[in-house]
């Protein structure tokens, strides 16, 4: 994999390209000394430059944990989904689509997960959203 | 308790505030003194006084006194927790604070049987309409209790967040307001005793526009 390079924090971190992610993920659950078959955690963090999804995982065999993160460009926020591999992402997914406007491909149901209708595309949680009416700015 | 016979000269419309420092009631209640072999109902809470008569006494009194005495001492809430506060409100009904002391006995879970709502917890854009049904269904007399700080002002979520509703008060009218983020248990009998004092003075909304 020659575009991850690895970082050691309190898990072990990857940072992969988004194009290659989904090669490395199934690999990562079925290459049988790794198993990572259980993706407890699935967000994505807004830097203003860019997006960052950060997927966390666990083997429930070996017991290691790993944090792979991979950056998702602001203007174009594409990626392929991995619910195909682990099927808790569908609405991990789907929460990211909607506070985040990231657009995840092949997902077999990408829609709003929490948020009432009419909030399509208004992403709430990036940092440029604004809300006169109800965010009160300091 | 004592006997009230006259209604306060300057009734205040109005919300209070109440919290664990709170100002106690600064009114001055008139008892008046009737014979040593009278009986005394009024130690009981039960307003009215009782004129000796030979045969007995007579049992004097202003209905609207007896009616408030009666709905501020069996006053049912309504189970309506959203958040971190439901469980300071669990707490209270639950063995060791005890609401059901005071009458608030049952819990009902809907509103056509209940008297009191007690908002427990964050309001947030989407539950707005739902407490408005939920406030609408009840019927008259009804009380609104705001417990905690995201029901008075929205709390800590008061600024930059894009769904919390800015205090209960923006959907509908309440009666008591509870600081605290969550309030203690005994901050929460202290606003149930408000509430029951406000309705035994006549001070809520509809006592004073008159229903």
């Amino acid at each position: 994999m020659p575009s991850a390079n690895f970082e050691e924090q309190q898990w072990l971190n990857v940072n992969v390209d988004h194009n290659e992610w989904p090669g490395l993920a199934k690999s990562l659950r079925d290459h049988p000394d790794l198993n990572f078959d259980y993706l407890f955690c699935l967000t994505c963090i807004d830097w203003k430059t860019h997006l960052t999804m950060v997927y966390h995982l666990e083997s429930t065999q070996h017991r290691h944990i790993l944090v792979v993160k991979s950056k998702l460009d602001r203007t174009q926020p594409d990626i392929e989904t991995v619910s195909g591999i682990w099927r808790t992402a569908e609405f991990h997914e789907r929460e990211v689509y909607e506070m985040f406007g990231v657009k995840f491909r092949n997902h077999p149901d990408l829609r709003l997960l929490i948020l009432p209708d009419g909030w399509e595309g208004k992403s709430p949680l990036r940092k440029d959203f604004e809300d006169p009416v109800n965010m009160v700015k300091l | 308790m004592d006997v009230s016979q006259e209604f306060p000269s300057n009734p205040q419309p109005g919300a209070e505030k109440t919290d664990a420092s709170a100002q106690e009631e600064n009114k001055s209640y008139h008892s008046f003194q009737t014979n040593a072999a009278a009986t005394r109902p009024e130690d009981s809470g039960f307003p009215g006084r009782v004129h000796p008569t030979p045969s007995g006494g007579i049992l004097v009194t202003a209905i609207d006194d007896v009616i408030n005495w009666a709905r501020s001492n069996s006053l049912w809430p309504l189970v309506f927790g959203t958040s971190c506060c439901a469980i300071e409100m669990m707490s209270t009904a639950s063995a060791k604070y005890d609401w059901s002391r005071f009458g608030f006995e049952v819990a009902r879970a809907t509103p056509r049987q209940a008297d009191v709502i007690i908002i427990a917890g964050t309001i947030v854009n989407k539950m707005a309409p739902v407490l408005k049904r939920l406030y609408d269904q009840m019927a008259d007399p009804k009380y609104v209790i705001a417990m905690g700080a995201c029901a008075t002002s929205g709390g800590p979520f008061f600024y930059n967040t894009y769904s919390v509703v800015k205090g209960a008060d923006h959907v509908i009218p309440v009666d008591v307001y509870i600081a605290g983020c969550p309030p203690r248990p005994e901050a929460l009998l202290h606003a149930l005793i408000t509430l029951q004092d406000k309705i035994k003075r006549g001070l809520t909304k509809e006592q004073i526009n008159g229903s």
